[in-house]
């Protein structure tokens, strides 16, 4: 069985070349690049290295770059950084609904330590309003963080309007690039951005290495306690082979950047329509206008149809896609992201998510629009909600309540 | 993550559907935890002689469902009414835990179905 991978906004394959260039960095190039002998300079040049590279991506100064262990790391420090090197100044937060865990679940910790947090909500398409987010910026207000793009539906957000409401109100501005940065253009001088996350499992490089842009200037509080790498911005032995890797993904992706898109948009494009024209019933998520989506991205619901019932079967025919189902996610709750857009209960158990990479095909696409018709109408047959003519079951008021609890 | 019973039981469900001219019909959960699964039977002289389900749900709740089936199949109702989750999911040689409590309401289901097939036998 051919095997399609189509969730690279949750991982993708270390690039080979990427692969290639750590290798020597673990038996032979293995010092440590605080080290003053001859083992400990032998990495410190490879580092520097991947600093400029990582700076290169973002449009930075080298010296802008720490790099960190993944982009959740990275969005608990600037944000937990910023609350405390800033709690002085105020004590408000604004970010949104549409956030990754990482930002959100990190506001909600420090909403505990008595900050308070605005989550601004989006519209069906997942949009913001930009007036809505200034009218929201108080006296108090110490940080803004809106991600460059959405993990889930892959919208792209203003970050260059964000950054000029930032600057024009003299508040720092996070932005959550994991998504973002190797896919579309990620300048953070452009985009008046103060700090930005990117991760490198997302760009062809390992897990367990990431790296934040945190410009010249801005003071933020250690997250990290220890030795004094990274200018004494994060402590921790370098992760010398993932760093490369990190640094080499990054030119990677900014010397493919342009033509990654036409032929990943290409694809996704196919996919979308091919699925959106052949099978009835399925709702797009995300913003209508493909410009202002990431251009691997596509995430659809099919209607009457749980997700993870869905992935199972796609997974039969050898077909990686993720959900956001209550029951893929872990949690009991479907996405955050489809119940902030206004999206149906059942609709928010049934999106699915395929995101694709340059290394898929156009094969790829063939055989997932030549087999998904079928999967898809089997599941409908099996559902008491399609077809149904007495309503159906849609709240725990309406039917019998069960134990949801863990 | 899940068993081979289950994969079986979720890649080939057994007695999907309604029943046709059925006397009993139960639905338990709700679209909130993604989870509804509807039961529909046909009792005969106190006899289950035909049982189908619906479900929407996961890998689990299909399962659950189809293996609810084939162990009411035959039973008399009150047999059927001691058919417990719990005893669904070990026929299934267990379920995830994250799953024991979400997606396995397949004996509430059937137990709903039964009711329902009381209270129209009373009516009648």
């Amino acid at each position: 069985m051919e095997k399609i991978y189509m969730d690279n906004n949750a991982t993708t394959a270390v690039k080979p070349e990427v692969l290639e260039a750590m290798l020597p960095y673990f038996c032979e190039q293995f010092g440590n690049p605080s080290s003053v002998h001859w083992a400990g300079r032998m990495v410190g040049g490879a580092i520097d290295k991947a600093r400029q590279q990582v700076a290169d991506l973002l449009h930075c100064s080298p010296a802008e770059v720490i790099f960190l262990s993944c982009g959740s790391e990275g969005d608990n420090y600037a944000i937990k950084g910023t609350a405390d090197a800033l709690k002085d100044k105020g004590n408000h937060i604004i970010t949104t609904a549409v956030e990754h865990p990482a930002v959100l679940e990190t506001c909600q910790a420090l909403e505990k330590d008595g900050f308070e947090v605005t989550y601004l909500g989006v519209d069906q398409d997942g949009s913001l309003d930009l007036k809505e987010l200034e009218a929201a910026i108080t006296d108090k207000t110490i940080l803004i963080s809106v991600m460059w793009a959405n993990n889930e539906t892959g919208n792209i957000y203003p970050i260059e309007k964000i950054g000029q409401i930032a600057k024009k109100h003299k508040i720092r501005f996070h932005t959550d690039a994991v998504q973002a940065a190797g896919k579309i253009p990620v300048d953070v001088r452009k985009a008046n951005v103060d700090m930005a996350v990117i991760s490198g499992h997302k760009i062809g490089a390992p897990k367990g290495v990431g790296a934040m842009y945190l410009k010249r200037g801005t003071r933020i509080s250690r997250f990290m306690h220890g030795g004094h790498q990274e200018r004494n911005r994060r402590a921790g032995t370098h992760n010398v082979p993932g760093i490369v890797g990190m640094g080499l993904a990054c030119e990677l992706a900014q010397q493919s950047m342009e033509s990654d898109y036409k032929y990943v948009r290409a694809l996704r494009d196919k996919l979308e329509d091919g699925i959106l024209s052949t099978i009835p019933d399925v709702k797009l998520n995300g913003h209508p206008n493909a410009d202002l989506r990431l251009p691997n991205t596509l995430n659809v619901s099919f209607n009457y149809i749980e997700g993870e019932s869905l992935l199972l079967f796609f997974d039969m025919k050898g077909i990686a896609a993720s959900s956001g189902s209550a029951c893929t996610s872990g949690s009991l709750e479907p996405s955050h992201v489809m119940g902030a857009m206004g999206v149906d209960i059942v609709l928010a158990h049934s999106s699915t998510r395929f995101s694709l990479g340059p290394n898929n095909t156009e094969k790829e696409i063939d055989f997932i629009l030549q087999e998904l018709p079928a999967i898809v109408q089997r599941l409908r047959e099996m559902s008491p909600l399609y077809n149904r003519t007495s309503p159906a079951p849609l709240s725990c008021d309406e039917c019998r309540m069960v134990s949801c609890s863990h | 993550m899940y068993t081979e019973k289950v994969m079986d039981h979720f890649s080939n469900p057994r007695n999907v559907g309604e029943v046709e001219n059925a006397n009993g019909v139960g639905e338990v959960g709700n679209a909130s935890c993604g989870d509804i699964m509807r039961i529909s039977l046909q009792v005969d002289d106190g006899i289950i002689k035909d049982v189908k389900f619906k479900t929407f749900g996961c890998g689990a709740a299909i399962a659950t469902s189809s293996m609810v089936t084939e162990l009411a199949i035959g039973k008399t109702i009150d047999e059927a009414l001691i058919l417990t989750n719990q005893a669904v999911a070990e026929a299934l040689d267990g379920l995830p835990a994250a799953k024991m409590h979400c997606s396995n309401l397949a004996a509430d289901a059937l137990h709903e179905a039964i009711k329902d097939y009381k209270e129209r036998s009373a009516a009648a």
